[in-house]
């Protein structure tokens, strides 16, 4: 698993990449109430707007962490967003994407840098 | 000065507190050059009695609805409101509170909007309501600023009934947000016409009914083809008792409402405030502007309500909300609900029946006149008839007899070429000795 | 002596400590009341209205032949139902109402009875202009008052609240540029403004960017200067600004906008501070909305109608939305059209905008008189500065100085405390206040935004800053239970906002069964 300064997290399997918030970024947001996802088909560069999440008091905008074509979004969080703050690392996960560099996401943060990079805020 | 409770002696004591010489020295950020030396070039105060006395000589200079026979709609209409309507909403408790921001010590005013949501939605025939915009001509712009977000298409198509001013309306922010209107020509019974400029970049077409020259229509068809084209129907109203005898906007297919609640519990107060009703579909609810007030329960498990889908809004969402709009017509948007819930659906249908039956008196009454013509071919409470001299004059020589004989449609639009007609309405406020009035003055008028 | 011994007891001590919880969920004067919806039948009505005398109708199948749904109540219960839920509600005319930004203050019953009179409330929009004079002379003198105190040479009334006036103002800029041929894209905005300004400025088509912020609460000149260019359309300012604060430079902020060929827009939301004592034009200002329902007064009405005319500079007169008054040799005349050849952007609305509100406003300008108008400047800026002493014992602020007409504090007193500044609001309201505005503006932390506004007497705002002090003694005496769950005392306890947005349910339904008797 990678992670961003975005507190996003990509798990890469078979050059799809499955993308979702930290539990960091779950608790920071609060419950969360409703996910807006992307269309699958959508093509996405690194940086583009990926999804939305609203919590009452705040909605963030979530950024393609890697560039690629989505093919997957998470279905169940249209109906129980709180999945994003009971499990943020795996079953709360966004969006699927095709991955259109392969390599991009050893850019990334590995967990230890990632919680490295917590420890400073 | 009667609203200002401060003494002398407090003003002294609070700066003493402050720690500051005296008033100027807390403006002391305001430039020197900025500062006024003195009052600005305008009266000074004045007692109760005065004001009164100021303002009610200004009143007495206009010539109200009540003074004789009246016939004015074109998207504002002259209702009985029942004595209890403003009486409960001169409540303290209604009339001096902020936007409920604070539910726990502000139940009053959201189980109001709850219940205004609810019976919008129920009029409407849609599935959701939001609690309130300005009128019903900025939740018809509104409306198609949403459905521009919604398609992400670049055109709206607006049908040759719609108000004129709602048009004028729209197109002034659909031109700062890149959106191509469609005007069609002023048509009294053209609603369909708006099929023939569907197309694959059309995010809505609005349509009114009864349309602006008072031309009520079943807007199924037109659902239908906008559906197919991948666009939406904007249904606008400007005449909220036509509810309680027409087919619902929802029934026909509608994805949006955009109307004038001013007919139910508000005054005509020449021409605000009045209060927009804007209903749409469960699915299009986080694109839609305004408040929402939502049900939830307390701590303790009881029922309360809350604002509710805040994200959307400007407070939160700043530049990327759903509309700017903040304040809204709260205060109207309870007077109609407290209104409505002394109609009830009895009352609802009773006052439209009748106001659709004073109409259909004065068109019978007017036809009989030499000369005059009924254009509207099916009307709920409003017609629009044609004169063989211009329409202003005769109303100018009508209104020095004493009758506000309706709106000229060269008042809402000069250049559609109709200064020869005329729009009159009727509603439960109208008596038949009104309708006989003016019948026998425009007929002496044009004869 | 004669023995009475039949009676009741009259000393307090003498009677038993009362059940925590009533049997039916009513506490006292308040009641559990249901909707309309559980309360009323679809015969019921509370209106008699006569048979209609209806001899035919063609309007065939576009008659309605499914029910509404609508319940109705009599008389009788309509009043109980409305009052019952009133008495829900906190009111100006309960106690003070200190929302930071909102300037609720005392509304004046003169304006609303002046207000309802037939020769203003009962005049329709269109009907013809020789029976509207006073109507329209009510417009002008409205028009006169905002000019002469604003020092601008127009005004446009239309705007209905304050977010539609600015709406109109930069429509107003977006018309003076694109008249030049001059497309501009962005609107400056800072991080301190009122989410309006920036929704506004992208509802407008302007990309929005922020201006930062010194560190003595103002527009930081220098990153200004860096973001101002030739593509920026406005600058849009608040001043006295959302932290209660003068923007001490706004002469130089103008020079510096108009320089780059852009207008500066000020937000009127805190006009109460400078009014008679100020006036925008000496400042600078090309456009400003004034809230009709802030600093004069009109009533806020749970959350409106407002009102928001707009005065524009010289530069933006021309671009004005139509309709606009004439003062003629034979009387008013009101122009609904604009003339061949006007600059003007348009209509924002149907009609002519709120005259219900124009009525209330003028008489509330004409009871202070150019007099009193200063006067209600200099109090609410006395009061604010009254409040900002008294609490600044305890509370942290986190600019120094004198404040404008609201007091701004941060949150750093209450750290170690366990109380937040959310639990600090609602334990006010178990005090019998009204919060302050909380978490605004977002360039402080944990914020606590104090307006008490000139109408307010120095015993109330005594009253309101002992409860606040003495809530600040708990919090920093480890009494953390007393906030954490607040109110204890209001009609009800906190509500679940994450389930009211989580499921949506935003109106009532046939077939919801009423929960009233599951407390």
């Amino acid at each position: 698993m990678h992670f961003t300064k975005d507190h996003e997290w990509v798990e890469v399997a078979d050059g799809v990449a499955t993308i979702g918030v930290t539990a960091y970024a779950a608790e920071q947001l609060g419950d969360v109430v409703f996910v807006e996802l992307p269309q699958v088909g959508k093509t996405v560069k690194v940086g583009d707007n990926l999804a939305v999440v609203e919590s009452v008091k705040a909605a963030s905008d979530v950024y393609a962490p890697v560039g690629g074509e989505v093919v997957a979004v998470n279905d169940q969080l249209t109906d129980t967003p709180e999945m994003v703050n009971a499990e943020p690392e795996s079953g709360g996960w966004f969006a699927k994407l095709k991955l259109s560099d392969p390599g991009a996401v050893e850019a990334l943060m590995d967990r230890d840098a990632y919680e490295a990079f917590l420890r400073t805020l | 000065m009667r609203y200002l409770p401060l003494t002398k002696d407090d003003r002294s004591a609070m700066l003493a507190v402050i720690g500051a010489p005296d008033i100027d020295a807390l403006f002391t950020d305001v430039p020197q050059s900025a500062r006024l030396s003195g009052p600005v070039d305008l009266p000074p105060h004045m007692g109760e009695i005065e004001v009164e006395r100021a303002l009610s000589a200004l009143a007495a200079k206009n010539r109200s609805g009540a003074h004789g026979p009246f016939f004015c709609g074109a998207g504002a209409y002259r209702h009985h409101v029942p004595s209890s309507v403003d009486h409960l909403i001169q409540r303290s408790e209604f009339l001096t509170s902020y936007t409920p921001y604070q539910p726990e010590i502000a139940q009053g005013t959201l189980q109001a909007l709850f219940e205004f949501q609810s019976q919008v939605a129920a009029l409407t025939g849609m599935e959701v309501a939001n609690a309130s915009m300005y009128d019903g001509s900025t939740a018809a712009a509104e409306g198609v600023m949403m459905a521009h977000r919604i398609t992400r298409r670049p055109k709206a198509i607006l049908s040759g009934g719609l108000h004129p001013q709602y048009a004028e309306a729209i197109a002034t922010l659909a031109h700062v947000a890149g959106v191509e209107v469609v005007r069609q020509p002023a048509a009294i019974d053209g609603e369909a016409e708006v099929l023939g400029a569907l197309d694959g970049e059309t995010s809505c077409v609005v349509v009114q009914t009864p349309n602006v020259f008072g031309t009520a229509s079943d807007l199924t068809a037109i659902a239908e083809a906008a559906h197919a084209a991948g666009a939406l129907l904007i249904v606008v109203v400007t005449e909220a008792v036509s509810f309680g005898l027409l087919k619902s906007p929802g029934e026909m297919g509608a994805d949006i409402v955009a109307a004038e609640g001013q007919s139910i519990g508000n005054a005509l107060n020449f021409g605000g405030p009045y209060v927009g009703l804007f209903a749409t579909r469960e699915r299009f609810i986080r694109q839609a502007p305004g408040r929402l007030c939502g049900e939830t329960v307390d701590a303790e498990g009881r029922r309360g309500f809350v604002l509710t889908l805040s994200t959307r809004e400007q407070h939160i969402r700043r530049d990327k909300a759903t509309s700017n709009i903040c304040t809204n017509s709260g205060l109207c948007a309870l007077a109609f609900t407290i209104h409505m819930t002394m109609l009830g659906e009895a009352g609802l249908r009773q006052l439209a029946a009748i106001n659709h039956a004073q109409a259909r008196k004065l068109a019978n009454a007017v036809a009989a006149i030499p000369g005059v013509e009924v254009l509207t071919p099916r009307f709920f409470n409003e017609i629009a008839v044609r004169l063989p001299l211009p329409a202003a004059e005769v109303l100018e020589a009508l209104a020095a007899l004493g009758i506000i004989a309706g709106v000229p449609v060269s008042r809402l639009a000069p250049d559609a070429g109709l200064d020869d007609v005329l729009l009159l309405a009727a509603t439960e406020l109208t008596t038949d000795a009104d309708i006989a009035a003016l019948t026998k003055e425009l007929a002496g008028v044009l004869s | 002596m004669t023995m009475q011994t039949i009676g009741r007891p009259t000393r307090a001590e003498a009677i038993v400590e009362t059940p925590a919880q009533t049997l039916t969920g009513g506490r006292g004067l308040l009641q559990h009341e249901p909707l309309i919806f559980e309360l009323g039948g679809w015969e019921k009505t509370g209106v008699d209205l006569p048979e209609p005398d209806l001899d035919a109708s063609d309007l065939g199948d576009l008659v309605r032949t499914a029910p509404v749904g609508l319940p109705g109540l009599s008389e009788p219960e309509t009043l109980r139902h409305y009052v019952r839920l009133s008495q829900q509600n906190h009111a100006i005319d309960l106690a003070i109402y200190p929302l930071g930004s909102c300037t609720m203050k005392h509304n004046p019953r003169l304006n609303e009875k002046l207000a309802r009179l037939p020769g203003f409330a009962d005049l329709h929009p269109l009907q013809p202009q020789s029976t509207v004079q006073g109507a329209l002379g009510v417009m002008d003198a409205l028009a006169h008052w905002l000019k002469t105190l604003t020092g601008m040479p127009a005004v446009a009334l239309s705007p209905k609240a304050g977010a539609h006036g600015e709406l109109c103002g930069l429509l107003a800029i977006r018309a003076a540029h694109e008249a030049r041929g001059d497309a501009r894209k962005r609107v400056l905005v800072p991080t301190s403004a009122h989410g309006t300004n920036p929704a506004t400025a992208a509802f407008v088509g302007y990309a929005v960017e922020e201006i930062a912020q010194t560190a003595c609460g103002r527009v930081d000149l220098t990153d200004l200067a860096a973001k101002l260019g030739g593509d920026v359309a406005a600058v849009m300012l608040t001043n006295p600004n959302t932290c209660g604060l003068f923007e001490r430079d706004m002469i130089e902020i103008a020079a510096m906008t108009h320089a780059a060929g852009a207008y500066l827009y000020c937000d009127g939301a805190n006009f109460n501070a400078i009014v008679g004592k100020v006036r925008p034009a000496d400042l600078g200002v090309d456009a400003m909305h004034i809230n009709l329902h802030k600093t004069f007064s009109t009533p806020h009405g749970g959350g409106g109608p407002g009102a928001g005319p707009v005065v524009l500079s010289e530069a933006l007169a021309a671009y004005a939305p139509t309709p606009w008054v004439i003062h003629g040799l034979d009387g008013f005349t009101i122009v609904d059209h604009a003339p061949e050849g006007s600059a003007s952007f348009g209509r924002l609305s149907a009609f002519h905008g709120q005259m219900g509100m124009y009525v209330r406003a003028l008489a509330y300008m004409m009871s202070h008189g150019a007099d009193g108008l200063a006067q209600v400047a200099e109090d609410a800026v006395l009061n604010a500065n009254y409040v900002k002493a008294r609490l600044g014992q305890v509370m942290t602020a986190p600019f120094a100085g004198y404040c404008m007409h609201e007091a701004l504090f941060d949150d750093r007193w209450l750290d170690g405390t366990g109380v937040a500044t959310l639990d600090f609001a609602k334990a006010l309201i178990d005090e019998g206040f009204h919060p302050m505005t909380m978490y605004f503006p977002l360039v402080v932390h944990g914020a606590m935004l104090i307006e008490p506004t000139e109408t307010e007497p120095k015993a109330e705002i005594d009253r309101f800053c002992d409860a606040v002090l003495a809530l600040a003694t708990a919090a920093k005496a480890g009494d953390a239970e007393r906030f954490r769950g607040a109110p204890f005392h209001a009609p009800l306890r906190r509500l679940d906002e994450t389930q009211a947005a989580r499921k949506p349910k935003l109106r009532w339904r046939p077939g919801d069964a009423s929960r009233v008797a599951a407390e």
